[in-house]
C-alpha cells in the first residue's frame, strides 16, 4: 500500500534519515521502533508531507507523495496523530473532530453562508458520522468541552478521533500511548485493534512500550540514527542481535 | 428558572447546531430585531439614529470583518481601516461617476476591498507572528498613499470625494430613518451570512489555522486558500462598512476618516468585545460608539463640561486601560462575560 | 552626485536615530519576548515630561527628573501590565502593549496638553561644511549620541554579567529561573533601560520635530527597521536602521517627484516586505522552528 524508497532528510547538519526504505502492507499493523532521535517521527513527518525529503520517493497506492502539494496528501486517505498532541485548543472536542471531516465536505462558500438547504444537510450528515466516532471512543461526555481544558489522556483520544473521522485508509500514530497509565494504554490498544479489524484501517504506529508493540503489531521496523536496522515480525525482531544491541537490551531475551 | 436548558432536549442534530438553541435566546433576538426594524425609527430621535445607531452598526460590521481575520483565523491585521477606505472610495466612484445602482456600488466596494485585502494577505503565507503584524501595517500606509495620490481615485487635492444624494430603485434615501434602514438591512444580512460561515466548515478551518496551522495543513486544510479567503472576506466586510459609513454618516470619502487610529480602534473593539465571536464584534462596536457619550454624560453629572481635548484624552485612557484589563482578566472579552452571565442565569436561582 | 551623497549621509544620520528607537524594541523583545508597541508612546511621554520639567528646572535637572520618571514608569509597567500576562501567548502581550500605548498617550497629553511644543536643548540645526558636503550639525550630534548609546547598550548586553542574564531570560524563562536568575528583576531592568532609550530618543526626535502627537509615530518608522533587521538582533537593528534611513531619503528625493511625493511613509514598509518574503525572519532574526 505504501512504499517508502530511499528517503534522506537532514536538519542542518543532523542527518535524520539516511536512505530508509520500507513497505507498509494493506490491512496490517506496523510498529516503528527505535531509540530517541532515531528518526521515527521524521519518517512519519515525511510520509505525511510535513517535511520534504532531500532525496527519495514515497508511493501511496502508486501515487508519488513527495511531489504533491502537502495539503493534498490527506485527501488520499492518510491521517495521523502527533507526538505532542496537536489538537486545536480553542475549539470544542466536537469541532476538533468535525475538522477531520473537512475534506469530505463539498458545500462551497456561498452555500455555507446561506446555510439553509444544502450546507445544513451536509453539516448534519457529517455530524452523524462524527457522533458515531465519539460514541465509539466513549468520549460523549466531553463533546462540548474546549479541547485545551482536557486532561492529557483524553486529548490523545480526541486526536485519535479526529484522525479516524477522516475515514483514512492509512493511519499514522506517533506515540499514541505516551504518558499514559496501564489502563489507558489498554483502552487505546483496544481502539487501535478495533480500528484495524472493524474499520479495516492500515495502521503504522511509533511506540516505545515494547509490551504493546509485541502484542498488537503484525510487523515491526526498527530505526537507529537514521538507518533501518531491522524488519520483521515481533518474534524475529526480538531475537535480532543488532536490534538488541541498539535498543532492546538483553533483558528482552528473557 | 426562566432561563434554563433542562427539559430542552434537542431531538435532532440540526436543533443542536442552531444559532440560538435556547428558546429564550431565540425570542430575545427576535425581540431585538423587531425593535430594530420597527421600533427604532419611531422611537429614536434623528440624532440617535444618525449619530449613534448608524456608526454603531457600521463599526460593528467592520469589527466583524476584522474578527474573521484576527479572531477566527488568527492573522493579525493592524491596518484594517485602510480596507474600509478602499470600499468607501470604490463605492463612491461606482455610484457617483459611473451611475451604478447604490446597492451594487456598495457591494462593488466590498468586492474591490476583498481583492485588495487578498493581495495584502499574500505575505501571510510566508511570514508569521510579529513580522506579519508589522507587514499588515504596510497595507495601511500603502493604501493611504495610493488613495490620496492617484488622481483618478481622489479627484481632488485632499483626497475627498463627496457623496451624491442616494437613491435605491428610485426611492431617495434622504432622511435619517431611511439611511438607518439601509445600514440595518446590510448589517443584518451580512451578519447572518457571516455567522453561518463561522459555524460551519470554513469557521472550523479558520480556527484550526489559528490554533495550529501545521496540523491543519496535514489534515488537508489548504493554508493558502483559507488564509487568503480570510483576508478577502474580512476586507469585503470592511469595504462594505466603509462604503456605508461614507454614504450615510460622513457624506464623503476622506482618507483621514480611515487612518491608523481607526485601525487600532477596530482592533480594540474586537479585543474588548470578544475575539472569535460574532456577538463580540457588536459589543465592541457598541462600546466604542457609546464610550465618548458616557464620559460626557458622566462628567456632566459632576457639573464639569470637558473640553474636547481632555475628553479625547480620557477616552484614550479608558480605552487603553480596558484593553489591558480585558486581556488580563477576560481575554475573550465582553462576549465571554455575557456567556458566563447567561450560564449563571441558566442555573439561577440554584447556586450550582 | 554631491547632492546624492548629501542626501545619503543625511539619511544615514537619521538612520542612526532610527536604530536607537529600534533598539528599544529589540531590548525588550530580547529579554522578555514582548514586542512593546508602546515604545513610541513612551518616547512621546518622555519628551512631554521633559518639556514639562524644563518649565521649572534647569536643563540638567529636568533631564534627571525625566530620567527618574521614565525608569519609575517602566518598572511600574512591567509590574502592572506585563507580569499578569506572563503565561499568555505573545499575541496577547502585543495587544496589551497597544492598549498601553493608548493609555500613555491619554495620560501624557492629559497632563501636559496636546498643543505642539518646542524642545530646545542647545544644539543648532545650522549645516556646516565637511569636504564640500553640507551636513546638518544637529543630525551629526544626534547620530553621535545615538551611536554612543547604541554602542554602550551592545557592550552591556554582550559583555556584562547582567547583560548575559538578560539574554538568558529572553531565551527561556524557566531555564533562567532554574539557574537562579531573578526574573522580575531582570524584566524590570530591561524595561528601565528601554525607558531610558525612550527618553534619549524623545530628546533627539523632539528637538528635531517638535514635541507633539506625531512623535509617537516615530516608533512606526522604527517598525520596518525591526522587521528588516530581525526583531531579536541588535546588529540587525543597527544595520537596518541605516539602510532604512538612507533608502527612504534617497527614494523620497529621487523617486518621489515622479509619483507625487510622500513616499517615505510607506517606502520602508515596502522594502521590508520584499526582504521578508525571502527571509521571513528579517535579515538577521532568529528562525523559530516548530517541532511537531
Amino acid at each position: 500500500m505504501l512504499q517508502v524508497e530511499d528517503i534522506h532528510i537532514s536538519f542542518g547538519v543532523l542527518k535524520a534519515l539516511n536512505g530508509v526504505s520500507l513497505e507498509i502492507h494493506k490491512g496490517e499493523i506496523l510498529a516503528i521502533i527505535g531509540p530517541n532521535g532515531a528518526g521515527k517521527t521524521s519518517l512519519v513527518n515525511v510520509i505525511n508531507g510535513v517535511y520534504s525529503p532531500a532525496q527519495g520517493h514515497i508511493f501511496f497506492e502508486d501515487k508519488d507523495l513527495t511531489i504533491m502539494p502537502h495539503h493534498n496528501i490527506a485527501a488520499l486517505g492518510i491521517a495521523r496523530t502527533f507526538q505532542n498532541v496537536a489538537l486545536f485548543k480553542g475549539m470544542t472536542v466536537l469541532d476538533n473532530i468535525m475538522v477531520g471531516r473537512n475534506l469530505k465536505m463539498r458545500s462551497n462558500f456561498f452555500a455555507q453562508g446561506i446555510y439553509w438547504g444544502f450546507a445544513q444537510r451536509e453539516e448534519i450528515r457529517h455530524r452523524e458520522v462524527v457522533e458515531r466516532v465519539i460514541d465509539w471512543l466513549e468520549i460523549e461526555h466531553i463533546r462540548k468541552t474546549p479541547a485545551g481544558m482536557l486532561p492529557y489522556g483524553l486529548q490523545k483520544r480526541v486526536e485519535l478521533g479526529r484522525a479516524l473521522a477522516a475515514e483514512p485508509k492509512l493511519l499514522l500514530l506517533d506515540e499514541p500511548m505516551a504518558g499514559m497509565n496501564l489502563e489507558e494504554k489498554e483502552d487505546i490498544a483496544r481502539f487501535i485493534l478495533d480500528a484495524n479489524e472493524e474499520l479495516e484501517t492500515t495502521i503504522a504506529l511509533i511506540e516505545h512500550d515494547m509490551g504493546v508493540v509485541m502484542d498488537i503489531s503484525d510487523r515491526v521496523v526498527v530505526l537507529d540514527y537514521g538507518d533501518k536496522i531491522g524488519e520483521g515480525t515481533p518474534g524475529e525482531i526480538r531475537n535480532n542481535a543488532k536490534v538488541i544491541k541498539a535498543y532492546l537490551g538483553t533483558a528482552a531475551l528473557k | 428558572m426562566i432561563y434554563r436548558e433542562c427539559g430542552m432536549f434537542k431531538a435532532t442534530y440540526g436543533a443542536d447546531m442552531a444559532i440560538f438553541p435556547i428558546p429564550l435566546d431565540r425570542w430575545g433576538i427576535i425581540f431585538i430585531l423587531i425593535v430594530a426594524f420597527i421600533g427604532m425609527p419611531f422611537l429614536a430621535s434623528d440624532y440617535w439614529l444618525s449619530s449613534i445607531l448608524i456608526p454603531f452598526l457600521v463599526f460593528s460590521l467592520a469589527a466583524l470583518g476584522l474578527n474573521f481575520l484576527t479572531g477566527y483565523a488568527g492573522q493579525l491585521s493592524l491596518g484594517h481601516a485602510a480596507f474600509m477606505a478602499v470600499g468607501a472610495y470604490t463605492s463612491l466612484i461606482l455610484y457617483g461617476r459611473y451611475d451604478v445602482p447604490l446597492l451594487l456600488s456598495l457591494l462593488g466596494g466590498g468586492l474591490v476591498a476583498a481583492a485588495v485585502g487578498a493581495v495584502f494577505g499574500i505575505p501571510s503565507l510566508r511570514i508569521k507572528g510579529f513580522y506579519l503584524a508589522v507587514s499588515s501595517l504596510a497595507a495601511q500606509f500603502i493604501i493611504e498613499w495610493v488613495l490620496t495620490h492617484w488622481k483618478w481615485v481622489s479627484g481632488g487635492v485632499f483626497g475627498t470625494v463627496d457623496t451624491p444624494p442616494m437613491e435605491v430603485f428610485g426611492w431617495p434615501i434622504d432622511t435619517a430613518a431611511k439611511k438607518y434602514y439601509l445600514v440595518l438591512c446590510f448589517v443584518v444580512l451580512l451578519t447572518i451570512f457571516g455567522k453561518n460561515l463561522v459555524r460551519g466548515q470554513l469557521g472550523r478551518a479558520w480556527m484550526a489555522i489559528r490554533d495550529m496551522d501545521v496540523a491543519a495543513e496535514i489534515i488537508g486544510i489548504s493554508l493558502f486558500r483559507h488564509k487568503l479567503l480570510a483576508f478577502a472576506v474580512s476586507s469585503f466586510y470592511a469595504g462594505v462598512a466603509g462604503g456605508l459609513i461614507a454614504f450615510t454618516y460622513y457624506g464623503a470619502a476622506n482618507i483621514e476618516a480611515f487612518n491608523l487610529m481607526v485601525s487600532f480602534h477596530l482592533l480594540g473593539m474586537i479585543i474588548i468585545g470578544g475575539m472569535g465571536s460574532v456577538l463580540g464584534s457588536f459589543f465592541g462596536g457598541g462600546f466604542i460608539t457609546l464610550l465618548p457619550i458616557f464620559i460626557n454624560q458622566f462628567s456632566r453629572s459632576f457639573g464639569a463640561v470637558l473640553k474636547s481635548d481632555l475628553l479625547a484624552c480620557i477616552e484614550l485612557i479608558i480605552f487603553g486601560g480596558l484593553i489591558i484589563f480585558f486581556l488580563i482578566v477576560e481575554p475573550y472579552g465582553l462576549a465571554r462575560l455575557w456567556q458566563t452571565l447567561k450560564d449563571k442565569l441558566r442555573l439561577w436561582p440554584f447556586p450550582y | 552626485m554631491i547632492f546624492a551623497i548629501e542626501v545619503a549621509i543625511g539619511g544615514l544620520l537619521v538612520g542612526v536615530m532610527y536604530s536607537l528607537v529600534a533598539l528599544g524594541f529589540v531590548l525588550i523583545y530580547k529579554s522578555s519576548g514582548v514586542f512593546n508597541f508602546a515604545q513610541g508612546d513612551m518616547t512621546l511621554f518622555a519628551a512631554l515630561a521633559l518639556v514639562g520639567f524644563l518649565t521649572i528646572f534647569p536643563l540638567w535637572l529636568a533631564i534627571l527628573a525625566a530620567l527618574v520618571l521614565m525608569i519609575a514608569l517602566a518598572i511600574a509597567i512591567e509590574a502592572i501590565v506585563l507580569r499578569p500576562l506572563v503565561a499568555r501567548p505573545p499575541l496577547a502581550l502585543f495587544m496589551a502593549t497597544i492598549g498601553l500605548g493608548f493609555l500613555l498617550q491619554g495620560i501624557g497629553q492629559g497632563i501636559w496638553g496636546t498643543d505642539p511644543k518646542g524642545l530646545n536643548i542647545g544644539i543648532s540645526d545650522i549645516p556646516f561644511e565637511v569636504k564640500g558636503l553640507m551636513v546638518s550639525q544637529f543630525d551629526l550630534v544626534g547620530a553621535a549620541l545615538s551611536g554612543a548609546l547604541v554602542f554602550g547598550l551592545v557592550w552591556f548586553f554582550q559583555k556584562s554579567r547582567t547583560g548575559r542574564a538578560l539574554r538568558a531570560v529572553s531565551d527561556d524563562h524557566e531555564a533562567a529561573l532554574s539557574v537562579g536568575i531573578a526574573l522580575n528583576k531582570a524584566w524590570a531592568i530591561t524595561w528601565a533601560i528601554s525607558g531610558v532609550v525612550a527618553l534619549v530618543a524623545g530628546i533627539m526626535w523632539g528637538s528635531r520635530l517638535g514635541v507633539q502627537f506625531s512623535l509617537s509615530l516615530i516608533a512606526l518608522k522604527a517598525l520596518p527597521v525591526l522587521i528588516l533587521g530581525g526583531i531579536d538582533s541588535i546588529p540587525g537593528a543597527i544595520i537596518a536602521g541605516l539602510v532604512v534611513g538612507a533608502s527612504e531619503n534617497l527614494a523620497e528625493v529621487f523617486v518621489g517627484p515622479y509619483v507625487g511625493g510622500g513616499i517615505q511613509t510607506f517606502f520602508p514598509y515596502l522594502l521590508a516586505l520584499l526582504v521578508l518574503w525571502f527571509k521571513p525572519y528579517g535579515m538577521f532574526g532568529r528562525e523559530i522552528i516548530e517541532r511537531v
